[in-house]
């Protein structure tokens, strides 16, 4: 076991003739918080869409827990321990809550073992991991009955269902009230301590400076700095990409 | 109710209704059951593809085809029991379904319609330049009078009934279990959202290849035994649109979410059809087809399942 879990090398991204990423490096450690931060259209989602498979990257290279992951399709770099949740909350809409967790339980977790996939532990498990977002009593639910914050919840629930060792988690407050950013940095944190790393791509500030040990800043498709939070937010250059000159 | 206990009911019933049948005993109630029975099969395996996963096929025909020419085919090259025809035809439609899936599966809403309707298109131009099954001529099968069963002398017509029914409850009973199976929430994750079916880990190609697959066949063994029920085989009725048509209007009409959908379309529109066409016109069966089409898309999207639904949950929750 290496001390860095994500590496990812000189990563390029186009769509058409826009750069979207142009030249990334980023080294995660195990157990760390890193935040991304960046203005619109800096390349940030597209930076996890390439990591997670959800998009092809042309050059550069990703490395998971020692293993190369491009080529790989999205579905086997979640098997890994890879996973993601999204910046609009995809739920399963003609799903029950407890169903859309029990999906990274069948086709992750337990993808290799049918006894465990027909136990009825997989009902307490769905619920437990309902209950650790506060959503429990809504486990018949569809999503179509769930508030804004709900859905972020359950589609953090459902990434932490598939058992991630990093979970990218792509602007999971936004449009959030103070208390229920409060509320998701709690899980995030409390996530952080069982030992998953983090990567928080957000555009609350306060929220990423609480929350992370690190930071790095995309502008541009190209990173511009990468280090101690209070450090970065003095960069001179990061203040004129955020601020303007 | 569990798989098994369905399975019983399933069976059951459709022995009950061939007994039913043959205490009747009159030929035109087993066509016109044969009918809408293969209808029933068509329709629960268009709603595999296009009710669980949510891909439309416009090509049902080409693979009811398929299965169709196949028997020509064996009929022609090597004589086989309709049984066994009904197990080739389905291989032949589930390996092109597998093809087509490959083929296909990248493209997405009408652009996925439009490759299978066009697959429809070049199988029908190979048939029709194909000599040895017909060509454009079409193909004569000599339905026998009876047949042997056992010591038993049964009328040839109420055994491809027969066969049907048999085919209808494997077919609903596969569905179900497929709905319920680790198998059809994979399915109905790709229905809802591709991309977050695959952060789930949902290998989602392959799962859509089985679906192609899986509905292909069943289409094809529902072709099989056509000729035999038809008497002369050309393209133009092997490949007509009411299959296209219908197998996507009964499962819209009973509602695609669930293997009851399917059934209850193909009953209710099987039947309007064959009532129809005794006491009107043959001609306006497919009027009939796309008017109650339009109604249901416009007035109860969910089909009939989705309403009875909807109804029984604003009940228990006021």
């Amino acid at each position: 076991m290496t001390a860095t879990i994500l590496e990812v090398k000189d990563l390029g991204k186009r769509f058409g003739g826009f750069v979207a990423l142009d030249g990334v490096s980023l080294d995660v450690a195990r157990g760390e918080r890193l935040g991304l931060i960046g203005p619109n259209g800096s390349g940030k989602s597209t930076l996890v869409n390439c990591i997670c498979g959800t998009l092809r990257n042309e050059k550069g290279s990703v490395h998971f827990d020692g293993e190369r992951m491009d080529g790989l399709k999205a579905h086997a770099r979640t098997h890994r321990g890879l996973v993601r949740s999204f910046q609009l909350p995809r739920p399963f809409h003609s799903m029950t809550l407890a169903d859309n967790i029990r999906i990274p339980l069948l086709y992750t977790v337990h993808r290799e073992d049918a006894a465990a996939r027909a136990h009825s532990s997989l009902r307490d498990r769905c619920h437990d991991l309902l209950e650790m977002v506060g959503l429990a009593n809504k486990a018949k639910r569809l999503p179509r009955d769930l508030t804004q914050v709900e859905m972020r919840k359950l589609e953090l629930a459902r990434a932490v269902a598939a058992e991630p060792k990093l979970l990218l988690a792509d602007e999971a407050m936004a449009g959030l009230s103070h208390s229920e950013v409060d509320d998701i940095l709690e899980l995030l944190f409390r996530l952080n301590e069982r030992g998953i790393t983090i990567i928080l791509i957000e555009h609350i500030m306060s929220a990423v400076m609480r929350f992370s040990m690190r930071l790095a800043v995309l502008v541009s498709g190209k990173k511009i700095a990468d280090g101690k939070v209070d450090e970065v937010v003095q960069n001179p250059e990061v203040v004129r990409a955020y601020l303007g000159e | 109710m569990n798989t098994t206990a369905f399975s019983i009911i399933v069976v059951v019933i459709a022995v009950a209704l061939m007994a039913a049948a043959h205490s009747v005993n009159a030929d035109y109630l087993y066509f016109a059951s044969y009918t809408i029975l293969q209808f029933m099969v068509l329709a629960t395996a268009w709603n595999i593809l296009g009710g669980y996963c949510g891909y439309v096929n416009f090509g049902s025909a080409a693979f009811f085809a398929l299965g169709a020419y196949s028997t020509v085919f064996m009929y022609k090259a090597f004589p086989l029991p309709v049984p066994f025809l009904i197990l080739i035809g389905g291989v032949v439609a589930g390996i092109v379904g597998l093809g087509m899936g490959y083929l296909t599966l990248r493209l997405r809403g009408s652009f996925f319609a439009i490759a299978t309707l066009a697959l429809a298109v070049v199988l029908q131009t190979l048939v029709v330049n194909w000599d040895f099954v017909g060509g454009s001529r079409g193909a004569y099968i000599i339905r026998p009078e009876n047949i042997d069963i056992a010591g038993f002398e049964i009328n040839y017509i109420e055994y491809l009934f027969g066969l049907m029914m048999a085919l209808g409850a494997i077919a609903l009973i596969g569905a179900r279990t497929i709905e319920r199976s680790r198998l059809g929430f994979g399915f109905a994750t790709i229905r809802d959202d591709e991309m977050a079916a695959e952060a789930c880990g949902v290998p989602t190609l392959r799962l859509k290849l089985i679906a192609t697959t899986i509905s292909g066949a069943l289409m094809g063994m529902a072709g099989a035994p056509f000729p035999y029920y038809i008497g002369y085989l050309q393209p133009s009725s092997a490949f007509g649109l009411e299959y296209a048509l219908n197998s996507i209007a009964m499962p819209m009409i009973g509602g695609t979410t669930s293997w009851a959908g399917p059934l209850v379309g193909a009953l209710l529109l099987g039947t309007a059809q064959q009532y129809v066409t005794v006491t009107m016109s043959s001609a306006l069966n497919l009027l009939i087809v796309g008017l109650m089409l339009i109604g249901f898309v416009i007035l109860a999207p969910n089909g009939l399942i989705g309403v009875v639904r909807d109804r029984l949950l604003s009940w228990k929750r006021p």
